[in-house]
């Protein structure tokens, strides 16, 4: 296994009226390719915060992101978003999948956004849905799916491109045990391969069995890093 | 991203379909008005378009505009005539005359053409011939005045009604613009319209004058000022004038600015804020493209889709209103009669519609493209 992310001396503040705030304090890990890693913690404890700056999203106060080599922390805005587009993949707790656009639709966005032919995008998203076993699903919209169906599309959604990197904020919070721990192995099956890792920021302790790692943060700092 | 953009805009149908309202009722307030004060403005100045054989009017000097008339002497024809570049120079009238028509009187403006070459008598005729105005006492109405006098009748010549105590019989029914000053319009030759417009020292309205080949019309008009004192302008000079005296003179102008200009704020306003309430609700979704890797110059000519899509459905809807407006209402109502959406009204909304959602969809863009894609963090 080869190390695909490397963070290096992470700090982030932010101002909140009067008080600088430290949401993260040093934080430095490196995850490797073929890796599922998940980060836990209690609220407010900054598992977001890194995700954000993990996805290029926010920048930090100090400390750098090294993705496949390259430093995503010195980029300029334009050169985030596209290294976003081609090496990330996202799934949300609200799935947040476009709620006028149907399965398939949604799926092609990534491909669609970097310049990739319709009809290609199309083909390559029928072709996933059928790997997650979606196929009677494409042409729904969100609001016809279950929550299931939904995070299953939002996974497809995150594989399309074929990205280094899966970037997943509770993907099983907002659904039941039975469905989450489905949603897990659909995703674990589909996602994980040695040339990707995929980080998970979960509260919930019935997925973790399905990690390689857990790392456990609170206020900013990274309590325990164990591998499973 | 154009399709998405089409689906998360149509997705929403409720200010879909609100925000296409708000551009439809900007554009078809904008292209009415703006019509029927183009139509009504042109009506100033109708008689003077519809005499085109003529080059130059010439008047007495006090005289503004067409329907603020002040006689000359008849001795003035002949001086006209004297001067260089003059073809031919004819006489014309035109004042306003209380006829009595079925018991009611009515003010009508009359319109009195050369008794030898007809210059000034409608060149359109409904029913009747031009000609017969030199039968005795006999006077052509316009369209609209016909229908105006005998409302709901069928048109009938041979019909008669007085004037200054003189009969008058009705030979014809002509196609033209009727005037500003009165909703009647009636011709009789100019020997006729001056015994019918009552005893008056100078009877004569206007000199018409055609100037000869090869000659400047301006020039001509220069002349004959010179020459004899009177105020000559060229037909599209005194179409001018009385078109600025009417613009400068009365609150049309006004009265059909602000209603165009309420149009505009109205239509602007209600698709500006459903517009910004659409994309308010929609920033989620712009956060999500944002978060996968859609660049602010995608999510930009997205928004500008939307925008000139509900413009351009908003706006055709719009004015294929107004379209039906002019061809159906309008030309089936004798107070409408020439008036058209002029294809200068359809440019000036189609910028004014392009202006509003420019407007809106600057303030919208701002807003998405503030948007922090961390946003899809959030629960």
């Amino acid at each position: 296994m080869n190390s695909l992310i490397n963070i290096k001396n992470i700090s982030k503040d932010f101002v909140s009226g009067d008080k600088l705030v430290q949401a993260l304090k040093n934080i430095e890990i490196s995850i490797n390719s073929g890796e599922l890693t998940m980060i836990t913690g209690p609220s407010g404890c900054g598992k977001t915060t890194l995700l954000s700056i993990m996805s290029g999203i926010l920048t930090p106060t100090t400390g750098e992101v090294i993705i496949e080599g390259q430093n995503i922390t010195k980029l300029s805005d334009n050169k985030k978003i596209e290294f976003r587009r081609r090496n990330l993949g996202f799934i949300f707790q609200q799935f947040n999948l476009l709620t006028n656009l149907t399965a398939i639709e949604n799926i092609s966005i990534p491909l669609i956004a970097d310049g990739v032919n319709q009809k290609i995008a199309r083909l390559k998203a029928i072709e996933i849905l059928e790997q997650i076993g979606m196929n009677e699903q494409i042409d729904k919209l969100p609001s016809e799916m279950s929550g299931g169906q939904q995070q299953r599309v939002s996974i497809a959604r995150a594989l399309i491109h074929e990205p280094k990197v899966i970037i997943c904020d509770e993907p099983t919070s907002a659904l039941d045990a039975k469905t989450g721990r489905n949603v897990m192995e659909v995703l674990k099956q589909n996602s994980l391969n040695e040339n990707r890792a995929v980080i998970i920021v979960t509260h919930d302790y019935r997925i973790f069995e399905f990690a390689n790692r857990i790392i456990e943060m609170d206020d900013g700092k990274i309590i325990s890093d164990k591998s499973c | 991203m154009n399709l998405i953009a089409l689906k998360i805009l149509i997705g929403d149908r409720a200010k879909y379909i609100g925000l296409i309202f708000g551009i439809i009722f900007a554009t078809f307030l904008m292209s009415q008005q703006m019509s029927l004060f183009v139509g009504i403005m042109s009506r100033t100045f109708s008689i003077v378009e519809q005499i085109d054989e003529v080059d130059i009017w010439v008047m007495d000097p006090k005289v503004q505009y067409i329907d603020g008339i002040e006689p000359i002497p008849d001795i003035n024809l002949a001086r006209v005539r004297g001067v260089d570049g003059v073809k031919r120079a004819t006489k014309f009238f035109k004042g306003n005359v209380v006829a009595k028509v079925n018991s009611m009187l009515q003010m009508v403006t009359l319109i009195g053409p050369d008794d030898v070459s007809f210059i000034g008598a409608p060149q359109k005729m409904i029913m009747g011939n031009v000609a017969d105005l030199k039968k005795p006492n006999a006077v052509i109405i316009d369209e609209t005045g016909y229908k105006y006098i005998w409302p709901n009748e069928p048109f009938q010549i041979n019909r008669e009604f007085e004037a200054n105590d003189q009969r008058m019989n009705l030979v014809g029914i002509a196609d033209t613009v009727p005037a500003f000053s009165s909703p009647v319009l009636i011709y009789s030759l100019y020997s006729n319209a001056i015994n019918y417009s009552g005893a008056s020292r100078n009877k004569l309205s206007f000199v018409l004058v055609d100037v000869e080949d090869g000659k400047n019309a301006k020039e001509v008009a220069k002349n004959i000022t010179k020459r004899t004192g009177l105020k000559a302008l060229t037909a599209k000079e005194f179409k001018f004038e009385t078109l600025k005296y009417y613009m400068t003179h009365t609150g049309i102008a006004i009265n059909f600015g602000v209603t165009v200009m309420l149009g505009f704020l109205v239509g602007a306003a209600i698709s500006g804020q459903t517009f910004y309430i659409f994309i308010n609700e929609n920033l989620r979704q712009f956060a999500v493209l944002k978060a996968v890797g859609v660049n602010n110059r995608q999510i930009l000519l997205m928004v500008l889709l939307q925008a000139l899509t509900v413009a351009t459905i908003g706006y055709a809807i719009g004015i294929g209103l107004t379209s039906i407006f002019f061809i159906k209402v309008a030309a089936s109502t004798a107070t409408f009669k020439g008036f058209i959406l002029p294809w200068q009204v359809v440019a000036i909304v189609f910028v004014a519609i392009i202006s509003i959602m420019t407007i809106i969809s600057f303030f919208s863009i701002r807003k998405v493209v503030a948007t922090d894609p961390s946003l899809v963090f959030r629960n």
